[in-house]
Order: C-alpha cells, then structure tokens, then sequence
C-alpha cells in the first residue's frame, strides 16, 4: 500500500484521501445552466485557505487564487473581490455568517484550509457552501506532497464548476502543443507542455528535429506527432513521464496525422505512398495495421467518435477537402460538409461527448478561416471562431470549450486561443514563445 | 544651421526622385530594341556538373496553382532540363520536396505537399530517369521561402523543389 502510494506520488499524482466533510445535500439550489446561449458569470466569493504558519498562509493564498482565476476564465463565474469580505474564515469550522455573504451579492461561497499532516504531507480541505439556503453543497480533503498544491487547486476548481453546472471540470489538465521560434522561412518547433492555465510550462524536445501536430492519449501519460527526425517525416511516439521516444512502425513514405483511438491502444493516422495519403489504424499493442481508405483522393486527419464506432476524417475525394464520416472498418464513407463560399474544410474532430465534430473551415470566396462544429450527421453547422488563419480545434475533455491557434498574415505571431461552444468567452493562453497546434488533455488520472 | 541641413534634405528628396525614376526610363528604352545577338557562352560560369549549375542554369524550382499538383508547360519544359541533366550526370541523385502556401490547414498541406514532389518525380521517372535516384518528401506549408500574405509570394511557395546531391 506504502509503495503504491509512493509510486504515485513520484508519478505527481495526487494521494486524494478524500474525505466528505459532510455529505452534499441531495439538491443543489445554486445551479447554472450552462447549456444556453451566455450566461451570467455566478458571484462566488473564495476567501484565502487559512494555515497556521507563513508558508501554509502563502499556499493558501495561492490555492484560493488558482481557484479563481479557473473559475474566472471558464467564463460562468465572477470571484468577488477579497477585499471587500466581511468576515474572516479563520479555520474550516467557523461557521459562515451568510448574511454577511449575501451582503456581497455572493451566490456561492468556498472555505478552505491548509495543514500540515503527521507524515509531512499537506491536507487541502474545502467546503462548498450555497450562501441563500446556507447548506453545504460539496466538501472534500485532499493529502499530498506540498509540491502538488496546485493540482489539487485544479482539482477544487473542478468540483466546485462540477457541484454547480452538472457537467464535469476541465481544469486539472495538461496541453501539449508546438512552440514556435526563428524566422518563418525557417522555424524551429518544439513539443512543449503546459496546465491548461500556462503554469509549469516546460519543452520535451530540443527544436533539432522539426515536430507537428501533437496529440494526448485519452488513457496514459502519452502523445503522438510527426516529427521530421532525420529529415523522414513519421508518425512517433513520446512517453511523458520516461521521455522515451518510439516510431509508429516503418513505413515506405510518409506518416502523419495521428489520433489515439479512444481506449488508447490504437492510433489513426495517414500514410502516403506515391503521392497518395490513405487512412490506416495500428493496434499499439499486436502493432496490427488496418487499412480504411483506398482511394487517389488525399485521405487524412482521422478522429474516432468517443465509443469507437466511427471515424470522421478529411477528404477531397468529391472535388475539394470535405468532411466525411465512415464506420471504424471503413466502410460506408457519407460526406457530411456542405458549406458555402466555397468551402474547404478540414481537421475534423469529434467531440468528447460524441454530439458534434470540430472543424476548421477556409472560404476562398472572402478568404477567411474559421473554427466551427456540426452534428455528426453535418446538420447544425455553427461557426465560433474567425480570422486570418484559426486552425486546429481541440476539445476540453467536458466537450464545453475549444482551444486553436491563429495566426495573422504576413508570418504574424502564432498563438493559443480557447472558446466556448456558445462562441462567448474567446481567451488567450499565454505562452512562452509562438504557440499552434495545441493538444487537450484528459482529466489527468 | 536648421537651414543647412534642410537643404541637405531637400538635396537627399530629389536624389531619391531622380533614383527612382531612373530606372523606368531605362525599361522604357529596353523595350524598343530587339535583344542583341547573344555571346557564345564563356566557360567562367559554374561547371556543368555542379548543383550550382543545377540550381541556376538547369532550374530546380517548378510551381503549381493553387490546390493543384499538375505540371504547366513551363513546369514540365524545366524537369525535362533536370531530366537530361541527371542522365548527363549518373552519379547525381535528387530528393524532391513539395511545398505549399499558407492557405490550407496543415495536415492536408502534407499530403498535398507529397503529392507535388511526387509528381515531379514521376514526371522524372517518365522521361527516363531511375526511380531510385529520386527521393521525396513534403515539407506542407512549413517552409515557406516568402512570407507575404498575398498571391505573388503564395505562388513561389506553392513549388517543387529538387535538390541535387
């Protein structure tokens, strides 16, 4: 038990010795529809965590405003500002003057706390408190290394969005994306990852070889991309946690485009042979190798459905780049995109929730991209996103918020944006250097 | 001394009006005449065997229209040059890349890049060169040699470009 424990904590996971303080009520009163079209960020006050030294002050602190800024940037919460708070939370058990709260306009409300454990560990406790009934809507307690306070911020952050939307969080996670440097005639790209919020931002490849397309696994701490190493452009394998790198097999031309299958154990991807791209699948573990299309048409960008029934993919079989939708043998292949303004479209990728296919569209009428979903059967086509060059949507894991990278014209900056699936609340995460190609994580494990 | 350097200004204005208008006078003469005859060429140019010579006099850049991977007259009049001279030069191979401008996504910008270095190297094969003196690979819109966002600078990056070794 000891072992597995360390085990874990080495792998940076956090202990979650989670403790129900006191069981949520069966109801939540305070609830946010996040279905609609905009919403009304929600005034939650989130107090600083209380310790009893300065370094559990200082963490507590930083807790509460990881918190915030989570909550913040997702759009549907407004943290009041702690300087106008009417009562001092000292500890987890001081009981809430509400009236003070609602005072404050305040709909919900967090206390916390920081300690420090017998075993040297640190315990980040929380309750979530709904300020007009006064009940208790969520309360947990989370042991871990002190190195971890910001995971288990996140993963606050998350069950508090979770208790009030009904929908799952998407803060506890990690984006892999390509940092770009150098002139445009020549850039240097790099495999780099981040938290969603920009924090620990570090590069897993040195710029030597140059690196595309990244993408997480939905199960393991693994990516695949396409990296030009020694000037042969395939498919590989990068293991986060090791940083062993691995080819996807030897293929006679060039391999690109890859997507993990939804149990992780396989990838789609393209391989090229005489100047024609087709759509293949491997199974990582017999490294089996299927081929699902077969046709002189450039056939490429695969992602699987979320049960792995389907897969829709990039083709411009009919004329021009189009989006179909085949089944996961390849058969039965329906062409799904049928836009104006001449139309092409690209990157399709299908929605962790399985209701919509993100897409990247280019207009040659106005000569304009655009991130926009559909419904798996092409209908309800809505656009989120515009601009010189958008590209590249990748999903939050709750299947609620975007990400893409734009680009301006002239070799202009290359930078990470994210959207909601309303089109409301477009951000910017800040990188480094350049950023595109950004790549979501699951909810980390 | 404001005085001075104002002159001074006004001298640089009018050279710079006379530099530019210079050359359209020229043109304009160029024009009219018919070429004169050409010189026989005199052997202090690069050596015919050199990927100088390669680059410069056979050409080894072909350009295609957007989103297409066919080869023009033009296109296809250069590789017949590069075909002779690979057959002049058996020791010469060549490695094809395929590039693409700004406009496309990534991903289909790598398969459309294969597909124009593919091209160019059948077209290669076609005109009698062995197929494994030729090698291809796309690069997508990922090297670009010009970047203004405008017609002019996508159609140079919209290429074929053979490289001898």
């Amino acid at each position: 038990m000891l072992k597995a424990l360390t085990k874990m904590l080495r792998a940076g996971a956090v202990a979650v010795l989670a403790i129900i303080l006191t069981a949520p009520s069966s109801y939540a009163q305070v609830r946010l529809d996040i279905t609609r079209g905009r919403v009304e960020p929600m005034p939650i006050a989130i107090p600083v965590f209380p310790g009893n030294s300065d370094e559990l002050m200082q963490m507590g602190k930083d807790v509460a405003e990881v918190i915030a800024k989570d909550l913040e940037r997702s759009g549907l919460f407004r943290p009041l500002d702690q300087k106008a708070f009417l009562q001092e939370l000292t500890s987890l058990d001081v009981q809430p003057r509400f009236a003070d709260w609602r005072t404050l306009a305040a709909q919900a409300l967090v206390q916390g706390s920081v300690d420090i454990q017998a075993n040297g560990q640190i315990r980040i406790a929380f309750r979530l408190w709904d300020v007009f009934s006064g009940q208790q809507m969520e309360g947990k307690g989370f042991g871990t290394d002190a190195a971890n306070w910001r995971r288990v911020a996140h993963m606050v952050a998350d069950l508090i969005y979770s208790t009030i939307t009904g929908e799952s969080g998407y803060f506890d996670t990690r984006v892999v994306y390509i940092a770009e440097s150098g002139p445009a005639i020549n850039r240097v790209k790099r495999l780099a990852i981040m938290d969603q919020d920009g924090a620990n931002h570090r590069y897993l490849t040195d710029g030597s070889a140059l690196v595309l397309t990244p993408r997480f696994s939905p199960t393991g701490p693994e990516i695949t991309y396409l990296s030009y190493f020694r000037n042969i452009p395939r498919v590989y394998m990068f293991n986060i946690d090791t940083g062993r790198q691995e080819v996807l097999g030897d293929f006679p031309g060039m391999t690109y485009a890859p997507r993990f299958s939804p149990d992780g154990n396989g990838v789609a991807f393209s391989a090229a042979l005489n100047g024609n791209s087709d759509i293949y699948t491997m199974d990582l573990r017999t490294r089996r190798m299927v081929r699902l299309t077969d046709n002189p048409a450039i056939d490429t960008s695969p992602s699987f459905s979320p049960n792995g029934d389907q897969l829709t993919f990039a083709s411009d079989r009919g004329g021009t780049q189009q989006i179909y939708v085949m089944n996961a043998d390849g058969t039965n292949p329906q062409r799904i995109s049928f836009g104006t303004g001449k139309s092409r479209y690209a990157t399709p990728v299908w929605s962790p929730r399985g209701d919509l296919i993100a897409v990247t569209r280019y207009a040659s009428s106005d000569g304009n991209f655009y991130i926009g979903v559909m419904k798996p059967d092409g209908s309800g086509e809505r656009t989120l996103a515009q601009g010189f060059l958008v590209e590249a949507p990748t999903w939050s894991p709750n299947g609620r918020v975007l990400m893409y990278f734009a680009q301006g014209p002239n070799g202009g900056r290359t930078r990470l944006f994210s959207i909601d699936l309303t089109g409301y609340n477009q951000r910017e995460i800040i990188t480094p250097q350049d950023a595109s190609d950004p790549a979501w994580s699951p909810l980390l494990p | 001394m404001k005085l001075r350097f104002l002159s001074l200004v006004a001298a640089a204005i009018l050279l710079a009006a006379c530099t530019t208008k210079k050359p359209e006078t020229v043109a304009a003469v160029a024009a009219a005449p018919p070429p004169p005859p050409v010189a026989a060429p005199k052997p202090t140019g690069p050596a015919p065997d050199s990927l100088e010579y390669f680059n410069t006099v056979v050409g080894n850049l072909v350009n295609f229209a957007y989103d297409k991977y066919d080869l023009d007259a033009a296109a296809q009049s250069k590789l017949k040059g590069q075909a002779a001279w690979l057959k002049q030069y058996p020791a010469r191979t060549l490695t094809v890349e395929g590039h693409c401008d700004e406009r496309g996504t990534r991903e289909y910008n790598l398969g459309l890049g294969d597909r124009r270095a593919n091209a160019v190297r059948q077209f290669l094969v076609a005109e009698g060169v062995a197929a494994n003196r030729l090698k291809t690979i796309s690069y997508g819109k990922e090297r670009p040699t010009c970047v203004t966002s405008d017609e002019t600078c996508w159609a140079k990056n919209r290429r074929g470009a053979s490289t001898a070794q």
